[in-house]
């Protein structure tokens, strides 16, 4: 949390209450800077040896990719506008999907924090289960509501003319399905943390629910959205099962990046390997540029 | 989905470090390890087979003939793009036979020194046009497919079907544009049994296995480009005198005759 954030504090509120002072902003910035170093002495050997396995294991192979990527032919291979235009739709798509999950996937999060339903649990547990469903199967199931002859896509086509699969508004789709319920999981979990006195304040001074939920929750769990988009995007970004098999693959409409290092990998894999190379350093950069933001909150 | 469809209600076995990155990349999931028992002479333990998509019904016909002839044994099989195999197997992924779709994704594994005995053609494959059931476009040719709106699925040029088809539509003098590049036959196949897409240019052999839910159309540029499938037996084979006896009756009439009865052609 930023101070910049925590400021929605209306004029009646100079200073969070003792007891919520949790969640207030100088608590949370204070321990991190303020945190010792784990003590050098006895770092047990039955917990060295395993981390810097798992360490090494994570590791080796982005090393492995660096070792084998061909150099040379890189400039050339990176010339090819092919590259350039699954970039470019990777980019575009996986923004779009995580806009897409922010307009839908905000609210949903708030009302699985803030509201009491019958079956709430339930729910929460479908929201997270594109979590661990295989992407592949994910697609299938898109394929069935949305494909031309899906249960909803069939009244799409009829009534609207709109058929989903093979376009880029597909790929879209499938990239929210699969990335969405991250940012729900995150934007849930800041709510829940939040301290709901303030929206609480807020209507006992006479602001309507969702005026709470604009100018007070909102700013109070800014981090934790930031958080989940990025998630989120780098999900989308990654897509690969649901994609292929909702969308298809075709250059410059659905073939994304992970989708053209899949193919290439077949035929040409020095083409792979840079193609894999564009998608690490854009994660890279990612993870680089909101550093400061994501280790804070996640 | 049908990338690596392994054989119903078998144990997921033997999976390397190479399928295993080639698995992991394309989001299914990879397996345990595999216990190869070769025990005297009579034929034991498991043999791996890497076969083209395509052939996933006869060959699973076939290994449980096989299991059935020589108690003991057992038959693994992963279907998937001839590439995607060539690849894996090219990365040290433990199998014991290869059967290709096309004779240049064989040669990828011949050419490295990776094959036992040098490869050799067992049957022949031609494309045909899947459409919906009851051809309601009238689909007569592959001029036909160019007709505004029809959505048709090609396989991508990575994989066998997707280049004998480039190499049919070459020579019909036909210029198409797909709405997508399937990465295998039978993904291609699944759009129009999905009724997803309209049209699909596959193998004889997927029409007719599918059934009803897909019409077939011939069309004589098939005749341009049609496939060789080469099988063989691999260097790094665990289980190589199984998978002698594999490839033997693949080759042998029986073998034949459960493969051109899936629509393939003798060689």
């Amino acid at each position: 949390m930023t101070g910049r954030h925590a400021t929605p504090s209306d004029p009646g509120t100079p200073a969070p209450p003792p007891g919520g002072g949790r969640s207030g902003t100088r608590t949370v910035r204070a321990p991190r800077t303020a945190r010792p170093r784990t003590p050098g002495r006895g770092v047990p050997l039955p917990l060295l040896v395993p981390a810097l396995l798992g360490l090494a294991f994570l590791l080796v192979p982005l090393l492995a990719l660096l070792l084998r990527a061909p150099w040379r032919s890189l400039p050339e291979q990176l010339a090819s506008p092919e590259v350039w235009q699954a970039l470019r739709l990777s980019l575009v798509c996986a923004t779009a999907a995580t806009a897409l999950s922010l307009v839908v996937g905000v609210p949903l999060a708030w009302l699985l924090a803030r509201t009491d339903f019958p079956g709430r649990g339930l729910v929460r547990a479908l929201v997270t289960l594109p979590l661990v469903l295989p992407p592949v199967v994910g697609g299938v199931a898109l394929l069935l509501a949305l494909g031309r002859n899906g249960v909803v896509g069939q009244w799409l086509d009829a009534w609207f003319g709109i058929t989903l699969p093979f376009t880029t508004a597909g790929v879209v789709l499938a990239e929210t399905f699969v990335a969405m319920p991250f940012l729900v999981i995150s934007v849930e979990g800041t709510l829940r943390a939040a301290d709901p006195r303030y929206e609480e304040a807020a209507t006992t001074l006479g602001a309507s629910r969702f005026t709470a939920f604009r100018r007070v929750t909102l700013p109070l769990v800014a981090p934790g959205i930031a958080a989940g988009a990025v998630l989120a995007w780098a999900r989308a970004l990654g897509e690969f099962g649901a994609t292929i098999t909702f969308a298809g693959n075709f250059p410059g409409r659905t073939q994304t990046m992970p989708l053209a290092v899949y193919l290439a990998l077949q035929s040409d894999p020095a083409a792979a390997i840079a193609l894999s190379l564009v998608l690490l350093a854009v994660s890279v950069a990612v993870l680089a540029g909101l550093r400061d933001r994501w280790m804070r909150t996640a | 989905m049908n990338r690596s469809a392994h054989r119903p209600r078998r144990p997921l076995r033997t999976a390397g470090a190479g399928v295993a990155v080639l698995l992991a990349l394309s989001g299914c999931s990879a397996s345990g390890s595999g216990t190869p028992g070769t025990a005297g002479g009579a034929l034991s333990g498991t043999v791996t087979v890497f076969a083209a998509a395509s052939l996933e019904e006869s060959f699973t016909t076939l290994g449980e003939r096989f299991e059935k002839e020589h108690p003991g044994t057992e038959v693994t099989f992963s279907f998937g793009g001839s590439d995607t195999l060539a690849a894996g197997i090219g990365n040290g992924a433990p199998a014991d036979v290869f059967a290709a779709a096309s004779t240049r994704t064989m040669g990828l594994v011949a050419d490295e020194g990776l094959t036992a005995d040098s490869p050799s053609t067992f049957v022949r494959n031609r494309l045909e046009i899947a459409t919906l059931p009851g051809n309601p476009h009238g689909i007569g040719s592959l001029k036909d497919l160019t007709a505004p709106g029809l959505k048709v699925v090609l396989c991508d040029r990575a994989v066998p079907c997707g280049s004998a088809a480039r190499t049919a539509l070459a020579a019909a003098d036909v210029e198409l544009t797909p709405v997508s590049y399937a990465q295998d036959v039978k993904s291609a196949l699944t759009k129009v049994e999905l009724k997803e897409a309209d049209a699909a240019v596959v193998y004889r052999t997927d029409v007719r296995a599918a059934g009803d839910k897909v019409e077939g159309v011939e069309f004589p540029e098939a005749a341009e480009a049609v496939n060789d499938y080469p099988i063989a037996r691999l260097e790094s084979a665990r289980n190589p005198a199984a998978a002698k006896a594999f490839i033997a009756l693949v080759k042998s009439p029986e073998g034949r005759k459960v493969l051109t009865g899936a629509g393939f052609l003798a060689p």
